[in-house]
């Protein structure tokens, strides 16, 4: 029967249809020994100080070159942990998923967020699965929940940037915003382009091996780097100089972009980090970085420096200054 | 030349930081090179006596205050307005198509003339009106996008026109500045033997491309040769532009379309700037359509913006500029497209660089 392959309203009821849901999609891929059947995990608490952050995600389409909403969900929240040099622990996840949606659709989703949380030694603990009537929600939406343990001597923060620090991306810019444009197929644009969405918590980790020197860690998700150098702008008082043509971008990337008039620094990116620390301890950190498999292109854009506070400029490849332009919201909806 | 003379040649940026000639006026006319020269920062490599002037060429700048109410006038009496998404929150006299959309007009946003079309396909019982804005580089769009409906017997769709041509404007502007930048898109329609014959009148002009080094070194000829005083027509842009222009746009173009009197916000009606379609081409003419009265626009009186396309103010002198009137909250067309002299000077940084 074809409504065996499809989610029911009936598996969102909480009788036997809904576990035997779970059964199938959920508990034998997220299996561990912290998750059971009881009304709440129960776990050791982390030592030191800890680090919590939620994020739900609404992504369209689900599923998109590099990635799918399953994997986008671990990593999301991973990374919100991990800028604060916490080493993720434990993770729930809540589905909220549309009556008729296709369950071996379902059950990759469940593989690629089992795989991306093996990937980076975090526990799902808990989990939660609701249906809704067809129309009453797109797809699937997922919400997840992490708590990590923070490093040691780790306390790196939005208002820590000081005048002279050097400013890292792990990565080039911008390409989960185009893969998802791209996607949407609203323009008729065709390039090879991948969503960048990776979990960093290795990167994160390697970088505190080599120095506890960092001052601030963000990851650029839905406003890109720009708007996230913005906001560190902002929050610590200093002004940021980049150096447009050492902003590592994919040529498909900066030709999308041109062809539309966009700003690679303002697309979303789901695997990036910005990285501020000082000058001195910036090639070590760009080696670390370099080193793991999510942050090979790890390149110096930029500096921290007391002038314009508040603002972001580009020295220009023709040796001019000039302004960033101010970020001005989502380009996209529905982007993570 | 020997490698030794080829090093010693000065680049295209120290022929501009060098100049030391007479004060130069240059306008560059195309919307595209306006933002790229702000997005640059090319204005720094200038010397103080050669100004930049951001002339007319971007199309939702350059398009009146009533062209925006005869789409909000449409939109009221039914019609489903497709449009580029620039001109949604350009303002009216009171409103703008944002407002009318608001208000339960139908709005739709496209990116392709054709795409119009498509909406028309599968809206049958709509009347779809596409917002024909634009210079030569987009009336061919426009022009097939007209073809294919005509050749489906699409009958719901019509074209609203404000297209405009540039011959007739550079001879309005020639006094505003002496040397133009010549849109390079432009002129891989229509041909180089505007530029030549302009030149024969007096009137100089470099054609220039889009990329840094394109732009710089169009810039550097301009000053080069505008220094020496004599009229000139030098094409930068080789790679692109042919003398022959495009062939096959221009007949389309002519096949559909007719030259009319046409108004220019802040530049008035110049004769014969203008496209409108041919009177046999009546069934597909929106205005005809929907017999539609003789709308007059009004802009904000504060606004400058007919100042800045002419060159006669920076955007910063506008009153506006700012403070009543940001990217975000547009009061005039320069603010709105991102392609518009006031919108790139305030991203830019105009006042804070």
């Amino acid at each position: 029967m074809s409504g065996e392959n499809k989610v029911t309203l009936a598996m969102g009821a909480g009788g036997k249809q809904t576990a035997e849901l779970i059964d199938r999609v959920f508990a034998r891929r997220f299996a561990s020994s912290l998750l059971t059947a009881d009304d709440a995990a129960v776990l050791d608490a982390p030592r030191g100080r800890m680090a919590m952050s939620t994020d739900g995600f609404i992504v369209s389409p689900s599923f998109f070159a590099g990635g799918n909403i399953g994997k986008l969900s671990i990593c999301g929240t991973v990374n919100d942990l991990a800028c604060m040099g916490a080493r993720p622990l434990y993770l729930t996840c809540a589905f909220v998923i549309e009556e008729g949606y296709p369950l071996d659709k379902l059950e990759q989703i469940a593989d690629s967020m089992a795989a991306t949380a093996a990937e980076v030694g975090v526990t799902l603990v808990a989990g939660d699965t609701k249906v809704a009537g067809r129309g009453q929600v797109d797809g699937v939406f997922i919400t997840t929940t992490g708590v990590g343990e923070i490093l040691e001597g780790v306390a790196p923060a939005g208002d820590k940037a000081m005048p002279g620090d050097a400013i890292i991306v792990t990565g080039d810019v911008g390409r989960h915003g185009c893969t998802i444009l791209l996607e949407r197929d609203d323009f008729g644009i065709e390039a090879d382009v991948t969503s960048d969405c990776a979990p960093l918590w290795g990167s994160v980790e390697a970088m505190f091996l080599e120095t506890h020197d960092i001052h601030v860690i963000r990851d650029a998700t839905r406003g890109g780097v720009g708007t996230v150098l913005y906001e560190i702008a902002g929050q610590s008082g200093v002004g940021v100089e980049l150096d447009a043509a050492s902003i590592p971008v994919d040529p498909a990337v900066g030709g999308v972009c041109r062809m539309l008039g966009l700003e690679p620094l303002y697309l979303a990116c789901e695997g990036r980090l910005v990285v501020i620390a000082p000058q001195d301890v910036a090639p070590a950190i760009v080696d670390a970085l370099r080193a793991c498999p999510h942050s090979q292109g790890a390149e110096v854009i930029g500096r921290v420096v007391a002038d314009r506070p508040g603002w972001v400029v580009l020295n220009t490849e023709v040796g001019t200054q000039t302004l960033l332009p101010q970020p001005t919201g989502e380009l996209l909806p529905r982007i993570c | 030349m020997s490698d030794e003379r080829a090093q010693k040649r000065p680049s295209a940026v120290e022929i501009l930081a060098t100049y030391d000639g007479p004060p130069l006026r240059i306008m560059e006319v195309c919307g595209t090179h306006t933002h790229e020269i702000f997005r640059l920062g090319i204005r720094k490599l200038l010397p103080p006596q050669v100004e930049l002037i951001s002339g007319p060429g971007c199309p939702v700048c350059v398009t009146p205050v009533g062209f925006i109410d005869e789409a909000i006038w449409l939109a009221a009496h039914g019609a489903t307005i497709t449009t580029f998404g620039d001109l949604v929150r350009v303002p009216g006299t009171s409103g703008s198509l944002a407002t009318a959309r608001a208000e339960g007009g139908r709005i739709q946003v496209v990116y392709s003339p054709l795409d119009a079309v498509t909406y028309a396909r599968e809206h049958v019982d709509e009347q779809v009106v596409f917002l024909s804005v634009g210079f030569e580089t987009t009336v061919p769009a426009a022009c097939l996008a007209v073809d294919q409906a005509l050749a489906e017997g699409i009958a719901n769709f019509s074209l609203l026109t404000a297209n405009k041509t540039m011959p007739n404007a550079y001879a309005a502007l020639k006094d505003s500045a002496d040397v133009f930048l010549y849109p390079g898109h432009v002129h891989a329609i229509t041909g180089t033997q505007l530029c030549e014959d302009l030149a024969d009148q007096g009137v100089s002009g470099v054609l220039a491309g889009f990329t840094a080094k394109e732009l710089v070194t169009a810039l550097a000829v301009a000053v080069r040769k505008g220094g020496e005083g004599r009229p000139f027509f030098v094409n930068a842009y080789p790679r692109v532009v042919r003398p022959e222009g495009s062939p096959a746009a221009v007949a389309l173009i002519d096949k559909l379309m007719e030259p009319c009197d046409t108004e220019w916000r802040g530049l008035g009606v110049i004769p014969q700037s203008g496209l409108k379609l041919r009177e046999e081409y009546a069934s597909v003419d929106a205005r005809r359509v929907f017999d539609m009265p003789h709308i007059e626009g009004r802009a904000n009186p504060a606004c400058r913006c007919g100042e800045v396309l002419q060159g006669k103010c920076k955007p910063s002198d506008c009153p506006l500029f700012g403070r009543g009137c940001t990217p975000q909250h547009p009061v005039g067309a320069c603010m709105v497209s991102g392609e518009g002299a006031c919108s790139a000077y305030y991203q830019y940084g105009g006042e804070v660089l």
